[in-house]
């Protein structure tokens, strides 16, 4: 018994040396004292120890399964001459790299770290400054992002590039990063199944986050803050947004969150708070909404165009200048158990339900949407008399648009 | 004048009025800070209560001060002294003691929740400036409608009549006219529509420094283009005192002319 698992152990230890491989190490004084150098001498499943240092290299090509591990954060400086590292084979891990001046082209997406065809990489505790593009993954399928740094730099959207994208990759993890200062945070581009979590994205030039034709993603408790025109989630299918905190994406021209031609997807426990406009809503349908907060926003929600079968239940309205906005007389959403800090009715019963249904819809919201220019009368008191007279008799807004089962008490 | 000036304003203290109207002020204040602690949130709500009280008393007060000291007038008017004079330093009076009521009242509980350390400074004088502006120009305003009617009944209702009609009345006809003639392009009329009404230009002025501004989304773009910079500030002032300058001017002409 004893012996054979010995036998057994012995067997383990020699699969686990030929499969992890043997460490080669990379510094100014070693023998090998380039990254190229090291990835030309390694073979399959080896490991390159990078000591700290400072690396001058750029279009340095993975093109075996190697593990690429950084001491304490080596420098590798690309010198703005191009791409710094091109992954093209399976089962390669990233670790603990610092690299910065990645060249910026108008012709050719240079990146910090570009996956190219290759499945199960893994690319983590990276930082990347100066960057034009930043990670950027290209038809490779069953990868890892994890807590990577991104800081770029970002000062025009024509001439910079996105933090981590993802291009035709399937099933990837984007865990727990931090993107701020580039184009678009995290920009995903008919990339299915993906899983982006506990994300911050910050500062960011135009979106936070951005999908494009891309289908049964799940985003869950990510930060988006203060990005040029917040998140935008457009062309896609079947997506789930849970427990995201969308936070001062305030601009003339930004929102919390952009929806255009979203169908079946789920939105539930997210936070948007003073953002000028909440969630804008196009062409959108079937759509969950659920114990979402919306606080202090211009405005909370937009549906402009044709927005069908959506549900709002059990969200909390609190303080926003407009509660929902609507460019037509015809209404197919379901409002209902919403808390609106707005509302104005009681309760007989006590049953935490008030007793007169409210109407999320403003007469002056309807007029902005009519005629933009009559936004300069915000804040004046015959709009507040005009939305006083409607609210009692609407004649203008959508007669069926109101949550008969308004809250009386903040849903929790 | 500046005995006449003098004599309003101790009159004014001396009726207690001035310091309810104070005393409304320091309450508003103190009541608006305490329930938000947010000095610039509190400029938005002192905002849409300045720009519908302020020319209403100011209104009021004006009207109600020049009936009521009608026979201390016509005892002046006797005495070797210029009307204008009489006229100027009795609304220099009434409109002083309204304005340093409301710069007082609101000054004291903002400056004692920390308004010197707090960036919203400038958003709270320009507060006080329009607030300041509103005043001069209703009693203005007020005293001029007095002054041409003998009645009184008559003369209160052309001024509560007149704040109606710039306080509400006129944001009705614009919007009217906004939606009316939507397919044509309204920027520059809706620009002079609002410099035209002191209570509108005082509103956008406000709100244009605030952050609410961005709600304005891209149409707020051309008034922020205009209002936002230097020389529009320049010309809004130049407006406002306009309109302060010019009902004082016809309330002079119309005195050395009246028969008492």
């Amino acid at each position: 018994m004893y012996r054979t698992q010995l036998q057994l152990l012995v067997i383990v230890f020699f699969i686990g040396t030929s499969l992890w491989g043997k460490t080669i190490e990379v510094c100014a004084t070693c023998e090998v004292k380039s990254i190229k150098e090291g990835i030309a001498i390694a073979a399959d499943f080896d490991t390159l120890l990078i000591k700290k240092g400072n690396y001058k290299e750029f279009n340095i090509v993975i093109d075996k399964p190697l593990t690429l591990k950084g001491e304490n954060y080596p420098v590798v400086d690309g010198e703005d001459r191009g791409e710094i590292i091109r992954i093209i084979a399976d089962n390669v891990t990233v670790d603990g790299l610092h690299i910065i001046n990645v060249g910026t082209s108008y012709t050719t997406d240079y990146a910090a770290i570009r996956v190219v065809k290759s499945d199960n990489f893994l690319i983590q505790n990276v930082v990347l400054e100066k960057l034009f593009f930043g990670i950027y993954l290209e038809r490779s399928n069953h990868g890892r992002v994890y807590n990577n740094k991104i800081i770029g730099d970002a000062v025009d959207e024509y001439n910079s590039g996105n933090g981590i994208q993802l291009w035709y990759s399937h099933h990837v993890q984007v865990d727990r990063n931090i993107v701020q200062g580039t184009r678009d945070g995290i920009y995903l581009e008919f990339s299915d199944n993906i899983t982006i979590n506990n994300n911050t994205s910050i500062n960011n030039l135009r979106y936070g986050l951005h999908f494009m034709f891309s289908n049964d993603d799940v985003y869950t408790d990510n930060t988006f803050e203060n990005n040029g025109a917040g998140v935008a989630v457009m062309f896609s299918k079947r997506i789930k947004m849970i427990g995201n905190l969308f936070k001062k994406n305030w601009g003339t021209a930004s929102f919390g969150m952009l929806l255009k031609e979203i169908n079946d997807a789920e939105i539930i426990g997210n936070t948007f708070e003073e953002n000028t406009i909440g969630i804008n809503i196009e062409g959108s349908n079937r759509i969950e909404y659920k114990n979402n907060d919306f606080i202090s926003n211009g405005w909370a929600v937009k549906v402009l165009g044709a927005c069908y079968a959506n549900s709002f239940i059990n969200n909390n309205f609190l303080y926003n200048s407009f509660d929902i906005s609507y460019n037509s007389k015809l209404n197919d959403n379901v409002f209902e158990k919403n808390y609106w800090s707005n509302y104005t009715g009681y309760d007989l019963d006590k049953d935490g339900i008030g007793d007169v249904p409210y109407r999320p819809v403003k007469l002056f919201s309807y007029v902005v949407n009519r005629t933009p220019e009559t936004i300069i009368l915000l804040r004046s008191i015959f709009m507040d008399i005009i939305d006083f007279s409607e609210k009692v008799s609407p004649v203008f807004t959508p007669d069926n648009l109101l949550d008969n089962m308004p809250l009386m008490k903040r849903s929790e | 004048m500046l005995k006449i000036l003098k004599y309003s304003f101790y009159d004014l203290m001396r009726s207690r009025w001035s310091y309810v109207y104070f005393l409304f002020y320091l309450a508003l204040g103190f009541v608006l800070l305490f329930l938000n602690n947010d000095l610039s949130k509190a400029v938005i709500t002192l905002m849409n209560v300045i720009i519908v009280l302020v020319p209403l008393i100011g209104t009021i007060f004006g009207v109600m001060y020049f009936y009521n000291s009608k026979e201390f007038t016509e005892l002046l008017l006797a005495q070797p002294l210029k009307r204008s004079s009489i006229f100027l330093g009795q609304y220099l009076g009434v409109a002083g003691s309204l304005t340093l009521s409301l710069i007082l009242g609101l000054g004291i509980p903002f400056i004692l929740y920390g308004l010197f350390r707090s960036d919203a400074i400038w958003d709270f004088s320009l507060l006080l400036v329009t607030g300041a502006f509103l005043t001069f120009i209703f009693v203005a305003l007020s005293f001029n409608i007095a002054l041409s009617n003998e009645n009184k009944i008559k003369g209160f209702g052309y001024a509560v009549l007149l704040w109606l009609f710039l306080a509400v009345i006129y944001d009705g006809l614009f919007l009217m006219s906004l939606i009316l003639f939507e397919e044509y392009p309204l920027d520059s009329f809706s620009l002079a529509a609002i410099l035209l009404n002191p209570i509108d230009l005082s509103r956008t002025l406000i709100l244009l420094k605030l952050d609410i501004s961005a709600l304005l989304g891209y149409t707020g773009a051309i008034f922020k283009q205009f209002f936002g910079t230097n020389k529009g500030l320049v010309v809004s002032i130049l407006m406002l005192i306009l309109w302060t300058i010019l009902p004082i001017w016809r309330l002079v002409y119309k005195s050395k002319r009246k028969d008492f």
